[in-house]
């Protein structure tokens, strides 16, 4: 304080001169007009003034309460009132000028102390309404915190239950499985006992029909007898032979060529649809090797080593062919070699298939610059640059804002003399005033244009899940139509993959040629919103030249901007607390400086708008 | 499809001769021998008694009729109708008679199962078997008929013999693991035998024809078991039906499951094709309403024309409670039959009596559901190709091949109901039983089963 005091006294005086000099001399122009004005605004004021100064100084004690200011303004470290005394004895003459000097000092001191005032009214308010709003806060967390307590206390208390009824439900099961067994046991003892009883049973009736056996036997029953005519020759035209060993021998044999015979047949079947299997095995190992080796061709020049072992394998596979073909029906080396291939066959098989579908998904990515295959970690790799542009993208504009608050801090700073100034500089003031208005418009139309852009980013998101989704389909359907294609033949095949896409990817460089033109447009693919991007982001230098020019710009106009933001903001944050609750909560630390989140407002406004401006 | 006049028979005993030349129905006491294709009476022979079974040798030069309650056995000769053999059993009694296969021997199964006699036709030989087992399948003779397998019973052990046709050699003999043998049955190739315990335990044995064990199987314990079981005619696959209301089939490589037929009472998939008979007319003739006889309750399609209709998806069966406290319930798989060419499996779970449910054994899944108006009784295939002949009692025969199914009605005055059929081997013909006739119905022989039979409904 003592600084700047020092520093402009001889110039307020100088001024306040000049101003006597206009306030005497011509009483119609404007700043004359002004300060009527303040006059005016102050009446109330002075009227009490005049009241206050009829207490304390009449007609009577004139001197004396001239001679009390005096010596209460030079403690002040006011000039004296009194003029320089020439002589001793002589009375002090009232100084006029001091006087006025001291009055004008005064009542700069007072606006200056009304302003501070206003000031920490408003910081008090805003404080008052900050800390509504954070009591707010807390009451509804704390009101949260009680119903998820609440809610856990529920929760717990369900999951005890729970807990409670599935050991209830393990004890019942417990003790069902144990009837179970009860019950089975009961089961087999009873069986085991019926299957004694039945035994002791069947004894006794053997024992009867063997008694009946003897009896029937024994009675030498005339009845059981075959009468017959005559007795008629065998169906087979032979006699019926004697029971010898010789016979015995015979059947003996007999039974095991019939049995003989039947395995024999079963394992000629065996053997035919062995030979038919092998058959379609050879077949699809055959197709298989057409099917995967004009691949092979491409994967040669990487010096990969899962490609290596598969060509080799193939060469491998291929000489085993022309054995097979050779043995052809031996089977335990065979089976294991073929078995083998194909299993190998078949790896090769499902790594191909894999590697389409990296190869797919890379050139979704890259569009079909280069003809070789892409794997899944340029994609990554495509995956991380762009997410690293995001990231350099969002620091920018944090710079930027960092950069513009700065701009206006300083502009806070500055104030303090341009306030001075300001009040001198009337005509200034209108025009600011004017200028005021016009940012105010412009504000408005940054507060429309912040919108649009968070919409677009929001729509951005969405394009982005969209084209996310549409490349996923894209990729699914390119390796099904390879795989369908693998089907059909191995010929078709071998051209589809001598030229690995080439009839699809003339109409797929359409899509991705525009993608690759605008490398932002692959992240966010808002026409809108790129345009804006592009011309705004990449130009950070212009950007700050922005700000450097808006700081003098503003040089004048950061008063007002002091003046009027506290008020302005308020309503503004309390729209943003619904809204984004992030942006008041963020700026609320800053908030001590008055001016910071109107400024953030601003800037981010400004920042997009730019084009805008004259 | 045309019908013969009815003839008069007894006891259900009517049968085609295995060369399929000759038709033998019986008559209380009389055994009537007509000609197939004339149907014209060519020998008829007067028994002793009301005969109560008749058997073709299987060169259909004699048939043997069984009168049980005398114990005795009265074979005809069909080339020489005045030769007479009459076998005696006497005391011993008589509960069973058959032919050996090679037509000379007669094998008669003594009361109370005491042994079984094999009288011979060419010599004066007579041999005994003691212990046969008295079991629902004892005595199983392989296709090419030489080989016979018996159940015995000693020592309170289930035994199996093996004998050798021609002279009545024994051939193997065996203990067999089983609790209470229910009964054993060849392969049709003659190299295996499935044996199969009670209905108490489930399991099925299948032994080499050399005596050896080849694999035990056993589906489950606890509840009861086996309830039918057939070879399909290649030996490839062996079907068990069981109480559990399911059909397993077994491979004839690793003798393991391959594959299960459960019989829901509801047909879910609607790739199954569900034929639901439906009456025609149902028009009351006042007769009926008149006299709600018992018969009539019980066979209510019988006079009224019924015909099939496709019923669509989720089709409900209707199914019968069991009751619990009674033996021999009425529930599990009670008849299976393959067909000819291998290609389908005919099953009837004693739950849902009404449906005929067939299997394609290719894909080794259900095919075609049947469900009559009322219980099936009996149904098998014929013998040439795909097409299953039906009877529930009723006067309709049904009929079903993979083009179609209809459903005939067997034209005569009153009701004939059939109890029972059976093919001709040329499949030309069937012969329908009823309770005291029966008649042939002769199928389209120049016409193939695909024009013979159109769509259901098509005609009745």
């Amino acid at each position: 304080m003592g600084e700047w005091m020092t520093v402009t006294d001889p110039d307020l005086s100088s001024e306040s001169k000049n101003i006597c000099q206009y306030t005497s001399e011509t009483k119609m122009s404007p700043s004359s007009l002004y300060s009527q004005q303040v006059l005016c605004s102050s009446i109330p004021l002075s009227k009490n003034v005049h009241s206050f100064f009829s207490a304390f100084c009449t007609e009577e004690n004139i001197e004396q309460s001239i001679s009390y200011l005096d010596q209460e303004l030079t403690t002040f470290g006011f000039p004296s009132l009194y003029e320089e005394s020439k002589g001793k004895d002589t009375k002090r003459e009232l100084n006029i000028v001091a006087v006025l000097n001291c009055m004008n000092e005064l009542l700069v001191l007072q606006r200056k102390n009304l302003l501070a005032q206003e000031n920490v009214e408003t910081q008090n308010l805003k404080l008052g309404s900050d800390m509504d709003h954070l009591q707010n806060c807390y009451a509804k967390l704390k009101e949260q915190l009680e119903t998820s307590r609440r809610e856990m206390i529920g929760l717990q208390e369900r999951d005890r239950q729970l807990q409670c009824k599935n050991r209830n439900l393990h004890q019942l099961l417990k003790n069902e499985k144990d009837e179970v067994q009860k019950l089975q046991n009961i089961i087999a003892s009873r069986a085991t006992q019926y299957n004694h009883d039945m035994k002791r049973k069947e004894r006794e009736y053997n024992k009867l029909k063997e008694r009946l056996h003897q009896l029937v036997m024994n009675k030498k029953d005339k009845k059981i007898a075959m009468e017959v005519l005559n007795y008629v020759g065998r169906a087979d035209g032979k006699r019926g032979s004697w029971r010898t060993g010789k016979t015995e021998a015979r059947n003996e044999d007999e039974m095991y060529k019939i049995l003989l015979n039947d395995y024999e047949y079963r394992q000629k079947q065996i053997l035919m649809e062995n030979a038919e299997l092998k058959k379609v095995l050879q077949q699809m190992k055959k197709e298989m090797i057409s099917l995967l080796s004009p691949q092979k061709q491409k994967p040669r020049e990487r010096a990969d080593d899962s490609t290596g072992t598969v060509i080799s394998d193939a060469e491998e596979d291929a000489g085993e062919l022309s054995r097979e073909s050779m043995w052809d029906l031996s089977c335990e080396t065979v089976r294991e070699q073929l078995t083998n291939s194909i299993r190998k066959q078949w790896r090769i098989l499902k790594s191909h298939v894999e590697k389409l579908d990296n190869q797919v998904s890379k050139v979704h990515l890259e569009g079909f610059n280069d003809e070789d295959v892409i794997s899944r970690q340029d994609h990554e790799q495509e995956t991380e640059k762009l997410e690293l542009e995001i990231q350099q993208c969002k620091e920018m504009i944090k710079t930027q804002q960092q950069l513009l608050q700065q701009q206006l801090a300083t502009a806070c700073d500055d104030d303090t003399t341009s306030l001075l100034r300001d009040c001198y500089l009337l005509e200034e003031k209108e025009r600011l005033k004017e200028e005021w208005s016009l940012f105010k418009e412009q504000k408005k139309n940054f507060e429309k244009e912040r919108r649009s852009f968070t919409d677009a980013a929001i729509r951005l998101g969405l394009e982005r899940k969209a084209f996310e989704e549409e490349r996923a389909s894209w990729l699914k359907q390119q390796f099904l139509n390879m795989t369908t294609f693998d089907h059909q033949n191995s010929e078709n095949m071998k051209l589809f993959s001598a030229f690995p896409g080439s009839s699809d990817r003339d109409s797929l460089t359409v899509h991705s040629r525009p993608r690759q033109k605008k490398p932002h447009g692959v992240s966010n693919g808002s026409p809108v919103c790129t345009s804006k991007l592009t011309k705004s982001l990449p130009a950070s230098p212009s950007t700050s030249d922005f700000c450097q020019t808006r700081s003098c710009a503003s040089a004048h106009s950061s008063i007002n901007v002091l003046n009027i933001t506290p008020e302005e903001t308020k309503p503004n944050q309390v729209g943003r607390e619904g809204t984004n609750q992030k942006w008041s909560m963020a700026s609320r630390p800053g908030s001590q400086e008055g001016c910071y989140s109107g400024c953030s407002s601003t800037y981010t406004n400004s920042h997009v708008e730019k084009d805008d401006l004259p | 499809m045309n019908f013969s006049e009815v003839f008069k028979l007894s006891s259900l005993l009517c049968k085609f001769s295995p060369d399929g030349k000759y038709l033998a129905s019986c008559v209380q006491y009389r055994l009537v021998i007509r000609d197939v294709n004339t149907l014209q009476i060519l020998q008829l022979y007067t028994c002793l008694d009301q005969i109560q079974h008749i058997e073709w040798s299987a060169d259909s030069l004699f048939i043997l009729c069984a009168m049980y309650k005398r114990g005795l056995v009265q074979v005809w000769s069909l080339e020489q109708p005045e030769w007479h053999c009459r076998i005696d059993e006497g005391s011993a009694g008589l509960v069973a008679s058959c032919w050996s296969p090679d037509g000379r021997h007669i094998l008669n199964t003594t009361e109370f199962h005491l042994r079984i006699t094999v009288w011979s036709l060419c010599t004066k030989s007579v041999s005994y078997i003691k212990y046969p087992k008295a079991c629902q399948q004892g005595v199983a003779f392989t296709r090419d008929g030489r080989y016979l397998a018996l159940a015995e019973r000693r020592d309170c052990k289930d035994h199996v013999s093996v004998f050798v046709c021609s002279d009545w050699q024994l051939l193997r003999h065996f203990d067999t693991e089983t609790q209470d043998l229910a009964g054993i049955e060849w392969a049709p190739n003659g190299c295996v035998l499935a044996v199969w315990d009670t209905c108490l335990e489930y399991k099925v044995l299948l032994y080499s024809l050399d005596g050896r064990l080849l694999s035990a199987y056993c589906a489950y314990e606890w509840s009861l078991g086996v309830k039918s079981v057939a070879w399909s005619p290649s030996s490839q696959f062996l079907a068990v039906g069981s109480y559990d209301g399911k059909v397993r089939i077994l491979n004839h490589v690793t003798w393991k499951v391959i594959t299960e037929f459960g019989h829901p009472a509801t047909v879910n998939n609607p790739k199954i094709v569900v034929y639901k008979e439906a009456e025609k007319n149902p028009r009351l003739a006042l007769g009926r309403l008149a006299f709600p006889l018992p018969r009539a309750a019980a066979g209510p399609a019988s006079t009224t024309e019924s015909k099939y209709e496709v019923a669509s998806a989720p089709v409900s069966l209707q199914t019968v409670k069991p009751v619990a406290d009674r033996a021999n319930p009425r529930i599990g798989v009670g008849a299976l039959a393959f067909s000819p060419d291998n290609y389908f499996l005919a099953t009837r779970s004693d739950s849902v009596p009404n449906a005929v449910w067939i299997w394609d054994i290719q894909k080794l899944r259900l095919f075609v559901v049947l469900e009559q108006l009322s219980p099936v009784r009996s149904f098998q295939w014929d013998p040439q190709q795909p097409r299953l002949a039906i009877c529930t009692g009723g006067s309709k025969v049904y009929l079903w091949s993979p083009a179609g199914c209809v459903s005939v009605q067997v034209p005569g005055e009153g009701d004939f109901q059939v109890l029972s059929l059976c093919w001709h081997f040329s499949g030309d013909s069937l012969a329908l039983l009823s309770k005291d006739h029966f008649c042939l119905c002769f199928l389209e022989t120049g016409e193939r089963v695909g024009t013979a039979f159109g769509r259901p409904g098509d005609h009745t």
